[in-house]
């Protein structure tokens, strides 16, 4: 089996409310050396190793659904696992 | 003329687009669940606002592969009116039905009272018995309003008129003060106001009326029995 962690991000041109609302409260906790937060998502499939194409299957799925590419980038990492 | 008005789980305007059709315009409307295969039949579609799959994700991505969304694609390339309202505009972005994808509100809250929209353009099947320039009341509802689109897709916008609502006061962010565009066919309108809450003075304002007036209208006319 594989483990794939996707990672979602806003884009660097797309602004992120939260992101800017979090650095602020940070700031104002008296962390004044963070200059920016960006908030993602974070996901983790479980992939039967009969999958034909691996990566090409993951990013497939990353661009069809699991991120929206007008506004969001994604990276992933495979890690294989040992069936269990 | 009759309206179908798909329903998804975790859609909470339905009921609200339903009476607009049913009981104000005194037309055809049905409910569709989102699971149903075809739309043989109606005239026009109207997707409601809510938070369809409990906004799991994205708002509107997991809708947007429900089953019926290949027949509300379909449905679209032959240019049948659609009208996608708050979730149902987010539905309509993630199909890929309009342009661009919305971002949280840039207050992070939820917003929920009436705002003033401008009608920038009236020459569309969904606001032809509105005043180019008119101001209305309608009411917004949503905490993820903030459209956004890049440099090359605003531009094509603009030059297709298919920016057609405007705020007065912009209350999430929305680039250019974006509340509603439609698709280049113009046949596919999306907009974050709610215009199915306003179509009774007895609710606040009856302003949303016409847009609902305008699709019959063309409708009408473009089923007209040629003497």
């Amino acid at each position: 089996m594989y483990k794939v962690k996707v990672y979602v991000t806003l884009k660097e041109s797309v602004l992120d409310p939260q992101g800017t609302t979090v650095k602020r409260s940070l700031n104002s906790m008296g962390y004044e050396d963070v200059q920016d937060v960006r908030i993602g998502k974070y996901m983790e499939l479980t992939i039967s190793e009969s999958v034909a194409n691996l990566d090409e299957t993951v990013k497939e799925m990353c661009e069809r659904l699991l991120s929206n590419p007008v506004i969001e980038d994604y990276t992933y990492e495979v890690e294989e696992r040992v069936a269990q | 003329m009759k309206f179908a008005v798909i329903v998804f789980p975790g859609s909470n305007c339905d009921v609200d687009m339903y009476h607009a059709a049913k009981d104000e315009l005194g037309e055809e409307a049905e409910y569709v669940w989102h699971d149903a295969v075809s739309l043989e039949g109606y005239d026009a579609i109207l997707l409601p606002g809510g938070f369809s799959f409990g906004d799991y994700l994205r708002t509107g991505a997991i809708a947007r592969f429900s089953p019926i969304m290949k027949e509300v694609i379909k449905a679209a390339q032959d240019g049948k009116p659609i009208l996608g309202v708050c979730n149902g505009f987010q539905v309509l972005l993630e199909a890929g039905l309009l342009p661009g994808a919305m971002r949280r509100n840039e207050s992070l809250k939820f917003i929920c009272r009436p705002v003033g929209l401008r009608v920038e353009n009236n020459e569309t099947m969904f606001t032809s018995s509105y005043e180019k320039g008119e101001v209305i009341q309608i009411p917004v509802a949503h905490g993820e309003g903030n459209y956004y689109c890049d440099e090359t897709t605003l531009a094509s916008l603009k030059e297709n008129g298919q920016i057609v609502f405007t705020y007065e006061n912009n209350p999430n962010g929305s680039l250019e003060n974006i509340a509603g565009i439609v698709n280049e066919q113009g046949n596919v309108l999306g907009m974050m106001p709610h215009p199915e809450r306003a179509v009774d003075p007895l609710l606040g304002g009856a302003d949303g009326l016409n847009l609902f007036k305008s699709i019959v209208k063309q409708w009408r006319e473009s089923h007209a029995v040629k003497a």
